[in-house]
């Protein structure tokens, strides 16, 4: 939370500040908690929203570009690279990414590169290229250039997972000013909590922004389990152990031929 | 039917998993091994990380190989003493097995190190029992008896001192032996995710000449009591037994044993012993396919922590 407001505090003091409001941004959420069960296989999220004058009689001023961003729990997560060691290839150099989200989408109207002058999306982390991905280099944290070898394999091995997306056709307009954006969790989406950050772009400059965010949580028995085997991990392998003995007992008892 | 796995963290068709344990527990009814050096493999392949795999199949093995100790209980061919001095060893290696794990887990080298023990061991123990059947297949076409177990002919093995005697194998061996396999299975164990069968019952075999009647009973008491403590170990230490994972294979596998043990029932030793042969080696040479060629993608992630 005061990570999000030193950096809604930074984009206020950098010139991110938008222009005298005039729009107004409305957003609604199909479901803020997300239940990952036995049977979960994924789902899509539907976020409707509408662009209001800010005050009444305010000319709205149409075509509007959205660009949502999803950000997922951070977590830190090291990309590997193998190299051929004796005809063998091994994992040799590695680079450690420091608190990025576990899932990021950038969702919009069109593709972002024509939606605003390409400082601008820099500044407001809007697109992959652009989002700030920490990494560890020595003592330091820092991002690095966008066509850094590790930088690019993390990204791209994130989308193989489905974890990290980028699509320019998420976000439909409804009328000129009501929209909805499909959001999708894929199957091994990571619990926590979830950040939506709806910005509301009009002739390449910033004009509203708001937020939402939504919760996933395993629930049942699968969290049941995945608390269990974390906090008391003796006593979940013993019963694991036991479960394996009782199984192993049964079946001699039930194919038990004398 | 998709059933999402707690730990593995990936939703699986329950279907391909219970498939998978029915036909690796066909196998080791078959050959009377635990399977856990095909089940392994067979999961890494459907997307399991190997340090889950290799965690999860040890409670898998453990569960297999219990109904074959009873079974060979009923008959009273086990060797209890053989299999208690095996043990000691054997859990002092599975602790050394699952601290080399963490360790190598933490430098990022775990999945190299699975799949070297596994290219090393298998072809080796794949191309001696192609090797031995062969021979012994040989010999019988020739008329000549097979014979394993030759009394009497002595090994420098038996010339170390602390000598033990065990009533039911019928052999008087040094504790030193005894406990240096004990230590091996135990300790490969743990890394691979095996039980170690098919290593044990020949190392028992042909170094401490222990007779066919005892030795799988024994094998199997062994094998149940390392993989029931590594999986508790695993489970303390690297929080990564799936036990819904587990649970699955275990049904399958136990109910595929049964099957598997009554086809093996109708195949003679060496025809066995040969087919079980290939199949270890044609396993370690898809793990050194796998170092050797150049991988689709040379990056990998890992989790490294929340937060």
């Amino acid at each position: 939370m005061r990570r999000r407001a030193l950096i809604l505090a930074i984009v206020l003091l950098t010139g991110g500040a938008w222009p005298a409001a005039a729009e107004r941004l409305v957003v609604s959420l199909s479901n803020h908690r997300v239940s990952v069960t036995s049977s979960f296989t994924g789902e899509d999220l539907v976020l409707f929203g509408t662009i209001e004058p800010d005050q009444p009689r305010t000319a709205l001023r149409p075509p509007y570009n959205l660009v949502i961003t999803v950000t997922g729990p951070p977590e830190t997560m090291r990309t590997r690279r193998k190299e051929r060691v004796l005809g063998i290839w091994v994992n040799m150099d590695s680079r450690e990414f420091v608190r990025v989200p576990s899932y990021l989408s950038v969702l919009s109207n069109r593709p972002v590169g024509e939606i605003a002058a390409p400082e601008v999306l820099r500044r407001l982390q809007i697109g992959l290229d652009n989002f700030l991905l920490p990494q560890r280099i020595g003592p330091d944290i820092a991002d690095t250039v966008r066509d850094d070898p590790f930088r690019v394999a993390f990204l791209q091995l994130e989308t193989q997972h489905g974890l990290y997306r980028q699509s320019s056709t998420a976000v439909t307009y409804l009328t000129p000013t009501v929209f909805r954006a499909a959001i999708p969790l894929p199957a091994n989406v990571p619990t926590g909590n979830y950040a939506i950050d709806v910005k509301l772009f009009a002739d390449g400059a910033l004009v509203a922004r708001t937020n939402t965010a939504l919760e996933v949580i395993k629930a049942g028995f699968e969290q049941y389990v995945a608390d269990a085997a974390r906090d008391h991990g003796l006593l979940y392998g013993l019963l694991t152990a036991l479960m394996a003995l009782l199984t192993g007992w049964f079946a001699s008892v039930v194919f038990r031929k004398d | 039917m998709q059933i999402y796995l707690p730990i593995a963290d990936l939703p699986v068709n329950i279907f391909l998993v219970l498939g998978m344990g029915l036909a690796v527990g066909f196998i080791s009814g078959m050959f009377g091994i635990g399977g856990g050096f095909l089940m392994t493999p067979l999961l890494i392949f459907i997307g399991i990380s190997p340090a889950v795999a290799v965690a999860s199949v040890s409670s898998h093995i453990a569960a297999s190989s219990f109904t074959g100790a009873i079974t060979y209980w009923r008959k009273r061919a086990l060797d209890t003493a053989l299999a208690m001095m095996l043990l000691s060893a054997g859990i002092v290696g599975t602790a050394c097995g699952v601290w080399l794990f963490t360790v190598l887990r933490s430098l990022d080298q775990l999945d190299l190190m699975i799949g070297l023990s596994y290219v090393t061991l298998l072809t080796a123990v794949g191309v001696t029992m192609i090797y031995e059947s062969v021979q012994a297949e040989l010999r019988t076409r020739k008329g000549m008896p097979a014979t394993l177990r030759r009394p009497g002919s002595h090994t420098w093995l038996h010339g170390l001192p602390f000598k033990l005697r065990f009533k039911r194998s019928k052999i008087y061996v040094s504790a030193i032996p005894v406990w240096a396999i004990g230590f091996i299975i135990g300790f490969v164990g743990a890394i691979m995710g095996i039980g170690g069968g098919f290593l044990l019952v020949p190392m028992l075999i042909y170094f401490l000449r222990v007779p066919t009647a005892t030795v799988i009973g024994t094998s199997m008491v062994l094998t149940l009591i390392t993989m029931a403590s590594a999986t508790v170990m695993h489970a303390a230490t690297n929080h990564l037994v799936d036990a819904v994972l587990a649970l699955i294979l275990m049904v399958g596998g136990v109910i595929g044993a049964q099957f598997g043990a009554r086809t093996g029932a109708r195949m003679r030793g060496e025809r066995l012993r040969l087919l079980l042969g290939l199949l270890v080696f044609a396993v370690g040479l898809r793990f050194a396919y796998e170092l050797v060629v150049q991988p689709d993608d040379l990056f990998s992630l890992r989790h490294v922590g929340s937060g």
